[in-house]
């Protein structure tokens, strides 16, 4: 008697270590809705995802590129959960974000040079009780984003980075990685990079008339 | 009742080596009748024939990088006072007996702590842990288990027939009676205390005196024996001085290691925390540098404030080198654990905020910390500022940026498009910082949306104000 029986192509292929690139069985992204329902639609789980670093490449300040990530730091501090502003540029003004829905109770900032801010960052993102953490660090070179990128999968923590869109075509190892760039008096949205999305060309999306 | 008594035989080289240990052979010097005699050697002077009583040529000789010191009873009394805030956790009733002992009420303890053998391993695991060498004994009378630390290491003797069956067999020298009535029994024919306890009592009060007898009853527990109990101070202040200057912050840290260490110990003792400490450090000529070690929470562990009082200290440029290092914390409040849910997931480092908070602010200074508040003021510039927020005031209901500018800039080139305006902004005559502004949402060339103003009533001029980033 046989007491191993030949396994079936089925079981074969429920073991973990293989992934079929089909619709139906795309990998579990634990995502944070961005609250833009189109980008939603567009991004693997459905918004930014969770413990995973994202990389947002501006053109120029006042594109609407905080907008972009607004609505879901509001719903975290909503949430109580911790919000960390490291190293802003410019002064983050309390009538906007409690009128975008901020509780400002739970939005700390931290003031650093670039070394520091990387660092306070990772000590963040590591630590487990911060929902998410926003960092505007644009001299950070690769080894510290790959840091960013282990520091946010172990404290399950949301990690944004903001840096000037040159480095768009710079290799990076953020999970998600969105350009936000002007033309024709309207904000455009692109994907740029997302891990766990199947179509490569995503179409822009436009975000502010 | 049961009493132990935990001797610490090398308390006075502890103390005295305490800022700065000796890699090498090392002795402590005590004065003996204006004669400079040695009065405890470490292992390696030991090993170069330097022994208990010589004098000090005697022992230069034998060993010539022997390094020496005088003894420091006051700072043996912090170290045995320290030790006895350290014991406060294990009993409620702890006692000092200078120079080098301790006696500690364990009887109503034993339940808490699961017998004997589990407490006497707390003592000694914590007890190596601060690198404290010891014996121990317990009986029900005080001034026997003092006998008993020093005969018999370890001996735990909870009935009183056998106290005084063990006492019986101890020699006159052993048994803590002053040295003439020891030397006055032996010169009479008495070798072993069995011999002297047979004596009836009126003749051997004769002999040995009204305070020889009160001692022998209090070691046979026929009177009561009235320890004074230790109290934790209310606050704390250790100061140790060191021998030579100390450069930089690296050779600091092995004085506030122990510091840091005392003072969780007196923590332990008094069940509380410490929110703030002051670390003094003493240069040449009296000046002094103050290194504060402020907490978000209070806390009591000796490594978490080891760390924290570590990285303040290497952050902080010294003026000249160390001469002494003080520790100083005047309050000291409740300490509550930290509450976490049983079925809560723990992700990375399982910080809680307040730890976080520590940490960041530890290495990046108090100022890089700060919240955002919202203030009740028209006037833009007002109306955000770094501080405690409140949920009590309300938004302005007209559309602000998200990013302000810290001073406005005049804005080059002019703007393309007014989206948005004018919004007269007029406020402030009251404390001399008048405003008078027309606010606009303006499109610059690259398709940024800005904040601008024009001051009121002119069409030059833009001055940028804020990003709708």
């Amino acid at each position: 008697m046989n007491a191993i029986a030949a396994p079936t192509l089925a079981q074969v292929l429920d073991h973990p270590g293989i992934w079929r690139r089909s619709a139906e069985r795309q990998p579990r992204v634990r995502a944070l809705p961005t609250g833009w329902e189109s980008l939603d639609a567009k991004l693997p789980g459905g918004g930014w995802p969770q413990g995973a670093l994202s990389e947002i490449l501006f053109e120029h300040d006042g594109l609407g590129e905080l907008d972009l990530v607004m609505p879901a730091l509001a719903t975290l501090t909503q949430e109580h959960r911790r919000v960390i502003f490291v190293a802003p540029p410019y002064l983050p003004y309390a009538p906007a974000l409690v009128a975008a829905g901020v509780d400002l109770r739970f939005l700390h900032e931290i003031h650093a040079g670039s070394t520091e801010a990387a660092w306070s960052m990772e000590q963040c993102l590591r630590s487990g009780c911060c929902g998410a953490v926003v960092g505007w660090l644009p001299d950070i070179d690769y080894r510290s984003l790959r840091r960013l990128q282990l520091a946010a999968e172990s404290g399950d923590a949301c990690a944004m980075i903001f840096r000037p869109a040159q480095h768009a075509a710079h290799n990076s190892p953020a999970a998600l990685r969105l350009k936000v760039s002007n033309s024709d008096e309207a904000t455009y949205v692109d994907v740029l990079k997302s891990r766990g999305l199947l179509t490569t060309t995503a179409p822009l999306l436009r975000m502010r008339a | 009742m049961l009493w132990a008594c935990l001797r610490f035989p090398g308390l006075a080289f502890s103390a005295a080596f305490a800022a700065t240990p000796e890699a090498g052979p090392s002795a402590l010097l005590d004065n003996r009748a204006r004669k400079r005699v040695i009065a405890a050697v470490s292992p390696e002077a030991a090993d170069a024939g330097v022994k208990r009583g010589q004098s000090l040529a005697a022992a230069r000789a034998l060993c010539p990088s022997l390094a020496v010191r005088p003894r420091d009873r006051a700072a043996e009394a912090r170290l045995l006072a320290e030790l006895a805030a350290w014991c406060y956790q294990f009993s409620g009733h702890v006692s000092l007996i200078p120079p080098n002992a301790l006696l500690m009420e364990a009887g109503a303890s034993l339940r808490l702590f699961d017998g004997w053998p589990v407490l006497a391993a707390r003592l000694k695991e914590g007890l190596a842990a601060q690198g404290h060498a010891y014996t121990i004994a317990a009986a029900p009378f005080a001034a026997a288990a003092w006998v008993f630390a020093a005969t018999s290491d370890g001996m735990v003797l909870p009935q009183p027939e056998g106290v005084v069956r063990m006492l019986g067999t101890l020699t006159l020298a052993q048994s803590g009676l002053p040295s003439s009535t020891v030397k006055a029994l032996s010169s009479m024919g008495f070798r072993r205390m069995d011999d002297v306890f047979r004596l009836p009592r009126p003749e051997l009060t004769r002999r040995i005196g009204r305070d020889g007898i009160e001692w022998l009853d209090r070691l046979r527990g026929h009177t009561s024996h009235v320890l004074p109990a230790w109290q934790p101070p209310a606050d704390f202040r250790q100061r140790i001085e060191f021998d030579s200057e100390l450069d930089g912050s690296q050779p600091l840290l092995f004085p506030l290691r122990r510091l840091t260490r005392s003072l969780a110990n007196l923590l332990a003792a008094r069940d509380g925390g410490v929110q703030r400490f002051v670390l003094t450090l003493e240069h040449a000529r009296g000046q002094v540098t103050h290194v504060t070690v402020a907490m978000a929470a209070p806390q009591r562990d000796a490594e978490r404030l080891f760390e924290l009082a570590r990285t303040r200290l290497e952050r902080t440029t010294l003026p000249a080198p160390a001469r002494g290092m003080e520790l100083h914390a005047e309050q000291l409040p409740m300490f509550r654990p930290p509450v976490r849910d049983l079925f809560e997931p723990v992700h990375g480092d399982g910080l809680d905020w307040p730890t976080l908070d520590e940490r960041l602010r530890a290495r990046l200074g108090d100022a890089a910390l700060r919240q955002i508040a919202l203030i009740a003021d028209h006037r833009p510039e007002r109306a955000s500022r770094y501080g405690t927020p409140t949920t009590l005031v309300l938004p302005e209901s007209r559309r602000r940026p998200l990013w302000l500018l810290p001073r406005p800039l005049i804005m080059r080139p002019d703007p393309v498009a007014v989206l948005a305006g004018p919004e007269r902004i007029e406020s402030g005559w009251w404390d001399g910082h008048d405003t008078r502004r027309d606010y606009y949402i303006v499109r610059t060339a690259h398709g940024q949306r800005a904040w601008a103003y024009l001051p009121s009533g002119t069409l030059d001029g833009w001055m940028l104000h804020g990003w709708f980033a």
